[in-house]
């Protein structure tokens, strides 16, 4: 660096309308999703339908969060995969622990 | 820098012979993504077991309105999470936690725009969208401390468990109110457990988020990343806020709506 100023010359870009526009779209969605919910939460009957379309929902925003705002969607695909791949795991212990789960059950009454 | 998208290699060289970033990120990012991934697999940890023990436990069958609260089944989370600040005794069943959740999104969004900010060197901007996502992790802090609050002491009514005397040998009837780690009002001793261990290690990822978001603050308003030639810390932070409201989305989901 050729310059020991405490002021460093900064050059400031003007905000990209487009971006921002995006940006509170994606958040409106997610708002919307959040308000559905809340209908369904009051309107539906308990039981496997209604976690099913829960469960659904809240991937769809976990999608959007991941995805826009923590711009995951716009990197490589090699980071990309890198992040998404081990969430196998998750999945497998997701299936692990229901089936064991149903056989707890009985063992506890 | 930051972004370098296009990943150019010499002839016969490998991207991954050294020089150029193969994923494209820094390596600051790069280990706050596979941070949080480890994270996400804590997270997941936590809500699988709940779910699997709230399987083990009898669930409450008939219709929720006239549900009540015992101690033999799992309770419905909309009955238990239903009141709000300042209205005493009226029955709001998810309206508090809907409003935590959109003061967790609302900061999200002020992160992008943190973030975005940061992109174009523009520290005023940086500095008015960090503050507010301050604000937002505060406020999401507060309502929480008055949720665990009203969660402790517990409704005017109490719930009766039968203990078994071992002393007298006879049965007794004990009046529970609220909730402690032993007992609750509320359901089985594991529903109580659960709540603050999952939505109190939530809580703590967001009160360390906004220590780190004021050490963000207080470096842009003083120049700091201006000086480095990069805003990429506020990324990275930003990346580790988002998850918080990414956890909280789960948590939501599988603790009050479910």
């Amino acid at each position: 660096m050729a310059h020991h100023s405490d002021e460093p010359q900064v050059t400031v870009l003007p905000p990209n309308k487009e971006k921002i526009k995006h940006l509170w779209t994606v958040a409106g969605i997610m708002a919307a999703v959040t308000a559905v919910e809340f209908v369904i939460a009051f309107t539906m009957e308990a039981g496997h339908l209604k976690t099913s379309i829960f469960v659904v929902m809240t991937i769809v925003k976990a999608g959007y969060i991941v995805g826009e705002f923590m711009h995951l969607r716009y990197e490589t695909k090699m980071l990309f995969w890198s992040i998404l791949v081990p969430l196998v795991f998750i999945i497998w212990a997701i299936v692990v622990f229901v089936y064991e789960g149903q056989a707890i059950f009985p063992e506890r009454i | 820098m930051a972004h370098s998208a296009a990943v150019v290699t010499a002839p016969g060289k490998s991207e991954w012979d050294g020089g150029v970033s193969p994923m494209g990120v820094s390596y600051g990012k790069l280990m706050m993504w596979f941070f949080l991934l480890s994270d996400a697999f804590t997270f997941s940890g936590l809500l699988i077991t709940y779910g699997l023990v709230r399987s083990s436990n009898l669930a409450f069958v008939g219709d929720h309105s006239a549900f009540q609260f015992s101690t033999t089944y799992w309770p419905v989370p909309e009955k238990v999470f239903e009141a709000i600040p300042f209205f005493h005794g009226l029955e709001a069943p998810l309206v508090f936690v809907g409003l935590m959740t959109f003061i967790l999104i609302m900061s999200s969004v002020t992160m992008v725009l943190a973030v975005d900010a940061g992109h174009r060197m523009d520290r005023k901007a940086v500095e008015k969208w960090m503050l507010w996502t301050i604000v937002g992790g505060i406020a999401f802090l507060s309502c929480q401390a008055w949720e665990w609050t009203h969660f402790i002491v517990g409704s005017d009514k109490a719930t009766i468990m039968n203990v078994f005397n071992t002393k007298l040998g006879v049965w007794e009837e004990l009046k529970i109110y609220g909730a402690n780690l032993r007992v609750n009002q509320y359901g089985p001793p594991a529903f109580a457990d659960f709540f603050f261990f999952i939505t109190g290690f939530h809580g703590f990822h967001v009160f360390s988020g906004v220590l780190l978001n004021i050490l963000i603050y207080y470096r842009t308003m003083t120049g700091y990343y201006d000086r480095r030639g990069h805003y990429e810390m506020v990324e990275k932070v930003g990346l580790y806020w988002h998850f918080v409201d990414l956890v909280w989305v789960f948590v939501f989901t599988f603790f009050y709506l479910v």
